[in-house]
């Protein structure tokens, strides 16, 4: 389902990623783990289609994500390790998400309702005014109502609650069949339970890639 | 299409609530309330007088503060995005590239033309309320002139913000473009030409290559068909088009340096790296 061939990233003399090759396969969950530095957020930008590789290919599906990224991004979720500082209202994001990525609103309702959020309350303000967890939460309830094969989290509980976080994994639980999960964690333990693969990264290169 | 309207549409909501729009919009409608209050349109100046003056002192006006306002409003629309993540987030979605940078352009066009356009429109309106004669001629040229000078700086703006990673060097190029164009060109640059002995028809043709010069001409070119306060400079640019075609240039000329530099800053947004 994921295909990243030989990729390797160079960011000035900076080698991000090295000659890094690994597949994904539908209802594997991966744990990406590594130091800071170590290329997992430029390898999942590759995935995303952000990063152009200095050489190698990334294929999702058979395609190419940054020349086909509309077609590749209609099967990724995708939450980053710290929400952005979005000024549009969250009525507004909500009507952004749902008009191009096809979302039903009430779903991501549903699902913020999952988490604890209360977003009628909240439709008219801005996101970035809302707390760092309730962004969170939201990002997190898109992400499950976006019906996609693969979903990419980039340190997602890192402004939960502990009691946030259960809600998290609970709903991933139910929702991981027939999928690729892929964690970028500094925090095993967490989500220890629900990785089938767990992959180290440094200097670039993957140094230990183990099925458990 | 309806990708492309939605991030148009979600910029301008955005804009509008933005701080700097509430700004803008002071500055321009200010200028015309300043302008009734002052008595411009009273007064008579070189023959120049009613609303006709005023339009005049406001074209003036707007075409040296415009271009920084829509310069420093816009070159961060897409740097500063990237700078602060929301570009990968926002770019996660089924969206392409070519609509999500063209929507921007759009939803941006309409929140730095409006203001402007429109408090003109209400100087004419209240000056025919006043009893003024309204020079329909020059309030359609400036509609022209202002349009093609926001598309002008527009391109600009997203030329720059297409390259530059960070929004404060996107910030320092788009004062430099501006003081460049405002003073340099005008007084540094042509002042060394003139005392080079550089030849006259080259001077003026580097003159009205800069969009802020052929905007500042344009606007006086209907009080003044023969541009006499130009002095000789008007012989050359008179001899070489007639004033029909000078003030189509004037408005074509520029529209389309927006387009090209828009144009060219969307192939680089495209071939780049998006965080």
């Amino acid at each position: 389902m994921i295909k990243v061939n030989n990729v390797t990233k160079k960011f000035g003399s900076h080698i991000s990623l090295e000659n890094v090759s690994c597949v994904f396969e539908k209802n594997e969950a991966i744990a990406l783990m590594g130091a800071n530095g170590a290329g997992k957020t430029t390898l999942i930008r590759s995935i995303m289609g952000y990063y152009h590789p200095n050489s190698g290919e990334v294929l999702i599906n058979g395609l190419n994500p940054a020349k086909n990224r509309v077609e590749v991004l209609q099967h990724i979720s995708f939450v980053p390790q710290l929400p952005p500082p979005i000024k549009l209202s969250i009525e507004e994001l909500m009507q952004y998400i749902s008009v191009s990525a096809n979302v039903d609103k009430e779903l991501i309702v549903h699902y913020a309702d999952e988490m604890k959020l209360d977003i009628k309350a909240n439709l008219s303000k801005s996101f970035f005014k809302l707390s760092g967890g309730m962004k969170q939460k939201l990002l997190i309830a898109i992400s499950l109502a976006k019906d996609s094969d693969i979903i990419i989290y980039d340190e997602p509980t890192a402004n939960l609650d502990p009691k946030a976080r259960d809600d998290f994994y609970r709903l991933l639980k139910q929702n991981e069949q027939e999928k690729v999960l892929l964690f970028v964690t500094h925090r095993l333990e967490e989500v220890q339970d629900l990785v089938n693969r767990q992959i180290y990264m440094d200097l670039g290169k993957i140094v230990s890639d183990e099925r458990v | 299409m309806k990708n492309l309207y939605l991030i148009a549409y979600l910029d301008l909501k955005e804009s509008i609530r933005a701080k700097w729009f509430l700004v803008y919009s002071l500055v321009f409608g200010g200028l015309i309330a300043l302008f009734f209050i002052a008595g411009v349109t009273e007064s008579q100046v070189m023959g120049f007088s009613g609303l006709s003056r005023l339009l005049l002192m406001y074209i003036q006006i707007t075409i040296v503060i415009l271009p920084i306002f829509i310069l420093i409003t816009t070159v961060r629309s897409i740097s500063g995005d990237r700078d602060s993540h929301i570009l990968e987030y926002m770019l996660s979605f089924p969206i392409s590239l070519k609509q999500y940078y063209w929507g921007k352009i759009i939803g941006r066009f309409i929140t730095v033309y409006l203001p402007v356009i429109f408090a003109m429109v209400i100087a004419v309106v209240y000056g025919a309320f006043k009893g003024a004669e309204i020079p329909w001629n020059i309030f359609f040229l400036y509609t022209g002139l202002l349009f093609a000078m926001s598309a002008t700086f527009l391109g600009i703006a997203f030329f720059i913000s297409s390259f530059v990673k960070s929004s404060e060097v996107a910030l320092g190029i788009a004062f430099f473009i501006w003081i460049f164009l405002l003073a340099f060109i005008d007084i540094a640059l042509i002042s060394l030409m003139m005392q080079q002995r550089v030849d006259e028809g080259i001077i003026i043709f580097i003159s009205l290559m800069n969009p802020m010069e052929i905007f500042r001409v344009a606007a006086i070119s209907l009080f003044d068909p023969e541009l006499t306060v130009m002095g000789p400079v008007a012989f050359y640019i008179l001899d070489s088009v007639s004033q029909t075609t000078f003030v189509l240039l004037s408005i074509g000329y520029p529209l389309l340096l927006g387009l090209l530099f828009a144009f060219f800053g969307y192939k680089i947004f495209e071939k780049k790296d998006l965080v």
